[in-house]
């Protein structure tokens, strides 16, 4: 019963955090958004592992606490160079 | 002493999800990316510890209280590094701060500006 809760709660979270994911006006607030979506699904998959009585969850959940981290530098990498060409277009040489 | 237990993990379990939400909240009501990201990143440590410290009164001495502490210290070890890396980008590409009330517009339209 409170893994229920717990679960509900954590959902709650993540759709605030979509939300913010929608709504926020630079890249940078999105990817704030997508990095506290993750932090979130490993504690719900692990909340829903113990609500299931399916220990083995916890696997996915530390798999899945390292690929997220790993997605949010290689998407910090990726807008980082996209900035870099556009200030590098806007002067037509590189700065 | 099962009762204790219980009753233990329910609290952690629901302050855990309690600063989670205040955390998400916080997203929404600070004016300004970096004091969200201050909100965020502040709240996600510490709900992870919380909620994880209440499965492991669940688990008790088992396999399980090991994955979980593991699933916690590589929370606790990647989501700072992540944040800073994050605030770090935020501040080379050049999203302003907003110090004051004085320099609200220019910040808004520069946030605006860098939706790229």
């Amino acid at each position: 019963m409170m893994f229920a809760v717990t679960a509900v709660a954590i959902m709650v979270i993540m759709a605030l955090a979509l939300i913010r994911a929608f709504m926020g006006p630079s890249v940078y607030d999105r990817i704030l958004a997508v990095n506290m979506f993750g932090t979130k699904t490993v504690l719900f998959i692990a909340v829903l592992g113990f609500f299931a009585g399916r220990p083995d969850f916890l696997d996915i959940a530390m798999v899945y606490a390292l690929i997220n981290f790993i997605g949010v530098i290689a998407v910090l990498k990726f807008v980082e160079r996209i900035a870099e060409e556009e200030s590098a277009d806007v002067d037509g040489k590189e700065n | 002493m099962e009762q204790v237990v219980d009753i233990l993990s329910w609290l952690l379990l629901l302050a855990g999800s309690f600063l989670g939400i205040s955390g998400a909240i916080g997203l929404f009501r600070f004016p300004d990316f970096y004091s969200r990201v201050h909100a965020a990143s502040v709240t996600d440590t510490l709900c992870a510890l919380l909620i994880i410290s209440g499965l492991v009164l669940q688990a008790g001495f088992t396999l399980i209280t090991v994955k979980l502490i593991i699933v916690l210290l590589f929370l606790w070890y990647t989501s700072p590094v992540a944040s800073h890396a994050l605030v770090k980008a935020a501040h080379y590409h050049g999203l302003k701060p907003l110090l004051s009330d004085s320099n609200e517009d220019e910040v808004k339209e520069e946030e605006v500006s860098s939706k790229s």
